[in-house]
């Protein structure tokens, strides 16, 4: 008998401390399963940020540095320009990215630095119960917007691909899901293409990954997945935001 | 005798860190000690290494973070807003236990304050700034030829302690030009760093930094550890230049920019038969305690001088533990106390006529 499926390596053997039906460990095993496929365990360096994935670093085998709120971009860059011949990767939620993090991720796009990151959006700031994201849907109910968000008081979400695709040094831009098992495929390409990029050199790449928080919602799981997809990705629209052309890829036939 | 160079101090703390084998440089420009980013973007373009000008203060100390956490010996430098800003990073990295240097060129505050020199960063720099049980090691030079030996062990402590250190200098000691030599650049010391997060090649168990210790217990340990530490750094590294201490009338406690006023204080002071000794901390902490234990019943009275409204007086207090009087002469808003306002106050204490406005 041949083993068809195994825990990657890059993902260490232990239970998460996630809540029950979060999406988190889909994405760690999604990255860890990159890690090994690219064969980049051992030359990989991972920066965990702020918030339910403060400790990521007990999960993934790569070497892994915790960074402050909102700092990884930062650090990563430090890392990245300490460390020419690593990967370097971010993992970081939507408050910590896209709230505390905003000039730390804006600016290490357009710099281009040769790291990638993983965005995990799920409107929501998980850790400290049920916040307002900055990605927040309108009239999503949190525990800082309990009527729900009103643009009048809070403002809009922030769809954090669309802005970034904007700057010349972020080279590779997508945003996936993690609410079904074909949305999953696709996000584990993207995110080994993000890989990729890096290790081509090619500047800044970022996967943006829809995802859930049931706790927080106030939804079973099952639910919880049926509402990211009603609901979430409308206002964030899944595909590829920016491309470039990777050493690998075949030449387009011609017509 | 090796050449000496006619050198700003900002440009002199550049090399001296390019002397000291650092190749990774990150900051944010503010007066004044932007010159410190000017030579290294010039330089490390030339020799390959890093520069970047960060975003911000807050983006350029959390590359410094990156950068050590990868092993390598790294920099970062501003002046006293920015330092403000980047005292959440220094907390992480004494937390981490990450080697690091910062550069602080102090100008006046609070606030925005103003861009002349000013010695008001004591309680940031020593007295912790950021969040939680740490100490910095904070050197303070009192001129250019120091300010590069400082650097150059900045960077030595560093890595034996695994510590960030804090090179702290006043907006004259960044600007002014002073004759000096680069020697003693063989005694780099460079350890392993079997801890850094640099890729473990699947060679080794991977390597995490990290700040955070949920379980009390673990926390504590980790913050006893530190302290223990600390320990061995207040046995071990605490350094002083004292002057004509013994059988002095008064002794006057000051660093930087102030003591090099002070030892001409000492001159006039002598004209007038008055004997004034100086105790100059070179480390602001560990500070000199003993320097201060070994005069404290013997002169009149203490002075100490500072370009401030009296911060570092606090430790000399502690230093003395009450066994005399210390009095204190500052300016602040970005003005140096003049030789002859801190005669007048020498030649009161040395009367017995002391005493505080």
């Amino acid at each position: 008998m041949s083993i068809v499926f195994q825990r990657p390596h890059a993902l260490i053997d232990k239970p998460l401390h996630y809540c029950p039906g979060c999406t988190h460990g889909i994405i760690h095993r999604l990255v860890a399963e990159v890690l090994d496929e690219l064969g980049i365990e051992g030359t990989t360096v991972g920066v965990a940020s702020v918030g339910c994935t403060y400790n990521s670093y007990e999960y993934f085998n790569c070497d892994m540095v915790q960074a402050a709120h909102g700092r990884a971009p930062a650090v990563a860059t430090g890392i990245r320009r300490s460390l020419p011949d690593r990967t370097v990767f971010t993992y970081q939620g939507d408050g910590d990215l896209a709230a505390i993090g905003t000039a730390e991720i804006v600016h290490a796009a357009t710099r281009g630095e040769k790291i990638t990151t993983i965005f995990v959006n799920n409107a929501i700031y998980g850790m400290t119960s049920g916040q307002m994201a900055p990605t927040t849907l309108i009239g999503q109910v949190t525990t800082t917007t309990p009527f729900g968000r009103k643009p009048e008081l809070h403002g809009y979400p922030v769809r954090v691909c669309e802005m970034l695709s904007t700057l010349e040094g972020a080279v590779y831009v997508e945003r996936v899901a993690v609410n079904n098992v074909q949305n999953i495929r696709k996000a584990k390409a993207a995110i080994k293409r993000a890989f990729q990029v890096q290790q081509a050199g090619l500047g800044f790449s970022i996967v943006e990954v829809l995802s859930i928080c049931p706790t927080n919602w106030g939804l079973s799981p099952e639910k919880a997945l049926e509402w990211l997809g009603e609901n979430m990705i409308e206002h964030y629209p899944l595909g590829n935001y920016k491309n470039v052309v990777l050493p690998s890829d075949k030449p387009a036939s011609k017509e | 005798m090796g050449e000496k160079i006619l050198m700003k101090g900002n440009e002199v703390i550049a090399e001296a860190a390019l002397r000291a084998g650092c190749r990774h440089y990150f900051g944010y420009p503010i007066t004044p000690q932007t010159e410190v980013a000017h030579y290294m973007a010039r330089k490390m373009e030339e020799i390959g290494g890093t520069f970047v000008q960060a975003e911000s203060e807050v983006a350029a100390i959390n590359m410094v973070y990156g950068a050590a956490s990868a092993g390598v010996r790294a920099m970062t430098s501003s002046s006293s807003p920015g330092i403000s800003l980047k005292q959440e990073g220094i907390s992480y990295a004494a937390g981490a236990e990450l080697p690091i240097v910062v550069i602080d060129i102090v100008r006046a505050g609070p606030g925005l304050g103003g861009i002349l020199p000013a010695q008001c960063d004591y309680f940031q720099m020593v007295k912790g700034g950021g969040h939680g049980d740490y100490h910095n090691i904070v050197l303070a030079p009192q001129g250019v030829q120091e300010m590069y030996e400082l650097v150059v062990d900045a960077f030595n402590l560093a890595d034996k302690y695994r510590n960030p250190v804090v090179v702290m200098g006043d907006g004259y000691m960044g600007q002014m030009m002073e004759a000096v030599e680069f020697r003693d650049v063989e005694k780099i010391e460079r350890p392993e760093k079997p801890w850094a997060a640099c890729g473990s090649e699947m060679k080794r168990e991977h390597n995490t930094i990290t700040s955070i210790y949920i379980d009390p217990d673990v926390l504590e340990a980790h913050v006893n550890h530190m302290n223990e530490k600390y320990k061995v750094i207040e046995q071990n590294e605490s350094r002083v230049d004292v002057q004509n201490c013994d059988g002095a009338d008064v002794i006057v406690a000051a660093y930087g920019t102030c003591a090099r006023v002070t030892k001409n204080v000492i001159k006039d002071a002598a004209k007038l038969g008055i004997k004034v000794g100086l105790i100059r901390p070179i480390t602001l902490w560990p500070f000199p305690k003993q320097a201060f234990e070994k005069y404290a019943t013997t002169p009149r009275g203490f002075l100490t001088v500072e370009m401030s409204m009296g911060q570092m007086i606090e430790d000399v207090r502690l230093a003395l533990n009450g066994k005399n009087t210390v009095e204190f002469y500052g300016r602040t808003g970005g003005n140096v106390p003049a030789q002859k306002a801190i005669l007048e106050k020498v030649i009161k204490i040395a009367r017995g006529e002391g005493g505080n406005d």
